[in-house]
């Protein structure tokens, strides 16, 4: 079924899960919130499995043979099963508990492109790309020799499919493009630049720090080598990332940390890993932010990610309708094509002084580079204003956010 | 209206629009600039001394950025003729936000002694005390 066929949500039933949402700012306005795109608010649910664990079962796992201590380690293995069937991953050997999606990343370039690539080599990523990789590869290339290549973003928003058909060569050994731009809102047809990877036998590395909240992701179907993400954008916690990898990659590739969980046999001399997903799990682990995760997913999959995925396209056609304007500028591709995210400039009004009229209007909105500053500057703008919407955000929320533009232009023009 | 919006009363506005001193000075005694990461703001000030070497005659600015980072910049570049670069350096943000003169939200503070940041590292460059390539207000 498309996503455009699904039953609608029950909003009003979901918002009562988010007591934050209930809650007044900037001097007695309700609270809009907007900003889904840089953490998403935490549903009951959620912020009960956290007090549970420390109230019931804080233990340290796989570690001790006491009671406490093996109810934390089953729960924290399961919730690995758990987030790997959501993304549609074969099991917990491919999921992979990390900080967030940058260390993820991080992870990825650290065990395997510091070790893999050398001069002659290329790192292909989009112009699109957040920070977290685009930092993280031109790292990578500094210190190995190799070159990182960018797929070129056209007018509209959309890669410029066939200058990355061009760009990805037999030297290439690794691709990695976001899944949804933070920035532009852009869906990337990431089947397709797998198609292009796998043809030149590189790698291909999924960003999806803004897709896995909001539609339903198969990294199988996708055919992606590494797909990564954040829990706190997601409904879970901050502290806990994920990085989906095929399993032979990971169990070919070298721990990125070393130390305590990661460990299977230690002399003097030499050491041994364990089995996956552990062998990348150094150190004492996010117990709890996993176990509240795998909660997040719960939720989430029993809303439907189908019908998350119909609603956010709804409000986010809705909200580019309503802020489109001859004095707005929207980023991005046109309002029935993009994930949840809408980035714009309101002519001659900077993206913070209107976030701050925003905030007094109870309007919570991000504005600045987005962690995307090459984009911006390519699109020659210093920054932009960027509302963010999720399964609990409401039509009357978006017409907010319009009122609080308009009060802006009239204190400015 | 409550207190972030506030903050553009019609003089910040008014020095926004239509600031003072802007431009570029032919042989400035020394130039400097600097930015603001966290959301893009930019300026740089050209300043020339006397003959004493420690007073600022004129100054001039540019940049691009939000309201109360130009604005500053503009209120600023007319308070800096006649002051010498030692008083200069004892400016600190309570001043800035002084010269503003509207209660600035704590996630704006940065936008508005960016100004001030750039001249006192420009400063302390041309004296021989630092060296940095661009101030930025992350610091």
């Amino acid at each position: 079924m498309k996503a455009s066929e699904q039953a609608p949500l029950d909003v009003e039933a979901i918002r009562e899960d988010f007591p934050i949402l209930e809650r007044e700012v900037a001097d007695g306005k309700g609270l809009v919130y907007l900003d889904n795109a840089a953490t998403a608010q935490t549903p009951d649910q959620v912020v009960d499995v956290i007090a549970d664990y420390y109230r019931t079962y804080n233990a340290n796992v796989h570690r001790g043979i006491h009671q406490l201590s093996q109810e934390a380690s089953v729960a924290y293995e399961d919730a690995h099963d758990r987030v790997a069937e959501f993304v549609g991953a074969d099991g917990r050997e491919e999921m992979v508990f990390t900080k967030n999606t940058t260390e993820s990343e991080n992870l990825v370039a650290g065990a395997w492109g510091l070790n893999e690539l050398g001069p002659g080599d290329e790192v292909v990523l989009t112009e699109m790309e957040h920070h977290a990789s685009l930092v993280t590869w031109q790292q990578v290339a500094k210190r190995t020799g190799a070159e990182v290549k960018y797929i070129p973003v056209d007018e509209d928003g959309y890669l410029d499919m066939d200058a990355a058909a061009e760009l990805i060569t037999d030297d290439t050994q690794l691709v990695n493009a976001v899944h949804v731009s933070n920035t532009l809102g852009t869906v990337n047809p990431v089947a397709d630049l797998a198609d292009l990877a796998h043809d030149h036998d590189a790698l291909f590395f999924v960003d999806g720090a803004q897709a896995a909240p909001t539609r339903p992701v198969d990294v199988e179907a996708m055919d992606a080598d590494f797909y990564a993400f954040s829990g706190h954008k997601m409904l879970g916690p901050t502290g806990i990332g994920c990085l989906y990898g095929k399993r032979h990659l990971l169990e070919e590739m070298e721990p990125h940390l070393y130390g305590g969980m990661m460990i299977n046999r230690v002399t003097f001399e030499e050491s041994t890993w364990a089995d996956l997903p552990w062998k990348y799990e150094a150190g004492t682990p996010v117990i709890a932010q996993g176990i509240a995760l795998a909660a997040a997913v719960d939720y989430l999959d029993d809303v439907g990610m189908e019908r998350i995925q119909a609603h956010e396209e709804h409000l986010t056609e809705y909200a580019y309708e309503q802020l489109d304007a001859d004095d707005v500028d929207i980023l991005g591709p046109p309002g029935d094509d993009r994930g949840a995210v809408v980035s714009f400039n309101v002519d001659g009004i900077h993206a913070h002084d209107l976030s701050t009229i925003l905030n007094d209007h109870g309007v919570a909105i991000r504005a600045g580079d987005h962690c995307t500053q090459p984009l911006h500057q390519k699109l020659g703008i210093p920054a932009s204003t960027r509302a963010s919407f999720y399964l609990y955000n409401t039509k009357e929320e978006v017409d907010a956010l319009v009122e609080g533009v308009e009060a802006a232009r009239e204190i400015f023009h | 209206m409550s207190m972030g919006s506030d903050m553009y009363r019609q003089q910040i506005l008014d020095h926004y629009r239509n600031p003072r001193n802007h431009g570029e000075l032919g042989d400035p005694t020394f130039s400097h600039e600097g930015y603001n990461p966290s959301c893009g703001d930019e300026l740089e000030f050209d300043v020339v001394l006397e003959d004493d070497g420690e007073t600022i005659e004129r100054v001039a600015f540019r940049g691009e950025g939000c309201a109360i980072s130009q604005a500053s910049a503009s209120m600023l570049s007319q308070e800096l003729p006649g002051m010498t670069l030692d008083e200069v350096a004892d400016l600190d943000r309570d001043d800035v936000l002084e010269l503003l003169g509207v209660e600035v939200t704590p996630m704006r503070i940065k936008c508005a002694v960016l100004a001030e940041k750039v001249v006192q590292d420009g400063a302390r460059i041309y004296e021989g005390e630092a060296d940095v390539d661009q101030t930025t207000t992350e610091d």
